[in-house]
């Protein structure tokens, strides 16, 4: 005979299909949750010019960490550094060491296509492939080889826009083109797509600022699910987001990063000054 | 400390924090005026100091509005935030300080008819005036935000509520000795008891006021009762 607390957990959520491992603790930010990156005097330079001086920064898993610091200070260049987007611009050069899970990512048999798909990355643009919705997430499991059979593959790409909330809204024309979907829809999307390669890692480059509230706070939404299981890092220029969505918060100013620690601790009482001239909205 | 790149909300800061010392120079003179109408039993004063307590509400009450009004348009992070909320606590604070003003003051119309008990009257207007001295180097605190001025009120409040214990013990003496003298000692327990709370609220402020200037709060135990070596 099933325990009863079974019986209870099976019936009460049979909608309940968005994956959630089984037990979600109370998330704990900081590093009792472990950490995911660990970076080590990262240097990038742009030709001649420095764009980030030594950054030393462990990136908790389970967990949200926000970057902020006015435009030009270095946080986007510091995102791509982890996943080595910066290699496709001519004259970057990025050192020191960046590990995901104790690897480096520099090293030399690392093979950037396969770090990008275990790196997930979303613009600030929606940029959904031309192609129709369950092509733009089938596309990535097809090429790594992650699906056995068309209906493995068809299970992922439901599971994955499952866990991006946008099931619902798509089941019924999976075969229209991603780019007919609204601009939140769109960028749910792109989650589903970065979500359906089994990354360690989403990198969120302003991922709301071209959309409405609405749209805004379905992807908070989002983030926060996708905290329980992802090491999620997000660049944004709203202060206001940084602090809903993170649990961490790192402020860079002129590729310098002057100040990292929990959220909250942040925007109530930073260390530094430059920190809190920033947030504050005093920075001369 | 640079100022904010938009004027109009280091404006509203600005004025959130004028009005709460506004606030505490009425708060203030409340409770002065309370001690020197009990102490002489000035009818006028005791009067005038009950009639003026619905100035503090409606201050409390326009402090509150703003800082609410601040939160919601300007959405203040960190020093801001802090001082906004302190902004809110503080007023608090001096209503109450204002009530219990109020509070004395109505005791000593009471005691005007009833009471001629001098000793007493003279140790608890030391003690009104040692509370008022709290209440006045708190707020002068908060207003230069001076982070020691404002610890010192803090570690003192022990002096006070020794004060209030030898009150007590005093006015328990009286009334057993010569139960005619137990309606007045209730009312001038009373007022002791009262000018005790005015200085809690005043080491509230200072608590409120190193919190705003520091982000951190001050909740390590007092010297209150502590064993000097």
């Amino acid at each position: 005979m099933t325990a009863p607390q079974n019986i209870g957990e099976n019936s009460s959520m049979p909608h309940d299909t968005q994956l959630r491992p089984p037990m979600v603790a109370v998330h704990t930010p900081g590093p009792a949750a472990g950490v995911k990156i660990h970076c080590e005097k990262v240097n990038a330079f742009y030709g001649d010019k420095q764009a980030l001086h030594d950054i030393t920064i462990d990136i908790p898993d389970r967990a949200v960490t926000a970057f902020i610091g006015p435009s030009g200070c270095g946080k986007s260049t510091f995102l791509r550094c982890i996943n080595r987007m910066n290699e496709t611009i001519p004259g970057a050069r990025v050192t020191g060491r960046i590990e995901i899970d104790g690897s480096d990512v520099n090293a030399r048999d690392v093979d950037p296509v396969v770090l990008r798909s275990r790196v997930g990355m979303v613009f600030q643009k929606p940029n959904p492939f031309p192609k129709s919705i369950f092509e733009n997430v089938a596309y990535g499991p097809r090429i790594h080889g992650l699906a056995s059979s068309k209906v493995d593959l068809e299970g992922i790409v439901e599971a994955s826009l499952k866990k991006a909330g946008l099931w619902a809204e798509v089941a019924d024309r999976l075969h229209q083109s991603g780019s007919s979907l609204s601009g939140g829809q769109q960028q749910r999307l792109v989650i589903a797509r970065a979500i359906a390669v089994q990354p360690r890692v989403i990198l969120m480059d302003e991922p709301c600022s071209a959309l409405d509230p609405i749209a805004t706070a379905r992807i908070e939404e989002l983030i926060d699910e996708l905290r329980r299981q992802y090491c999620i890092v997000i660049v944004t220029h709203s202060m206001a987001q940084a602090a809903r969505v993170s649990q961490r918060t790192a402020f860079f100013h002129m590729g310098i990063l002057v100040e990292e620690g929990a959220t909250g601790e942040i925007f109530t009482n930073p260390r530094e000054t430059r920190t809190q001239d920033y947030i504050t909205g005093r920075f001369g | 400390m640079q100022s904010h790149i938009v004027t109009s909300y280091e404006e509203e800061l600005n004025h959130l924090t004028a009005e709460v010392a506004r606030m505490g120079g009425l708060a203030e003179a409340q409770v002065a005026d309370s001690i020197s109408a009990f102490a002489r039993r000035d009818v006028a004063l005791a009067t005038s100091v009950v009639e003026r307590d619905t100035r503090l509400d409606a201050l409390e009450a326009e402090i509150e509005r703003a800082a609410i009004r601040l939160i919601a348009l300007r959405q203040p992070m960190a020093v801001d935030l802090r001082r906004t909320v302190a902004a809110i606590k503080i007023s608090s604070n001096l209503e109450r300080c204002g009530d219990l003003a109020k509070n004395i003051a109505k005791r000593s119309l009471i005691l005007a008819e009833i009471d001629n008990s001098g000793p007493v009257t003279r140790s608890i207007e030391r003690m009104g005036k040692l509370v008022s001295s709290r209440l006045k180097d708190v707020l002068d605190a908060y207003t230069a935000s001076e982070l020691s001025a404002a610890t010192s009120v803090w570690s003192r409040d022990d002096e006070v509520d020794e004060h209030y214990e030898s009150l007590f013990r005093e006015l328990l003496t009286y009334m057993m000795g010569d139960p005619r003298t137990i309606t007045p000692g209730a009312h001038l327990l009373f007022v002791a008891k009262n000018l005790e709370r005015i200085g809690d609220h005043a080491t509230n402020i200072a608590e409120i006021v190193h919190y705003e200037i520091t982000g951190a709060e001050l909740t390590d135990q007092r010297p209150k009762g502590e064993t000097q070596q």
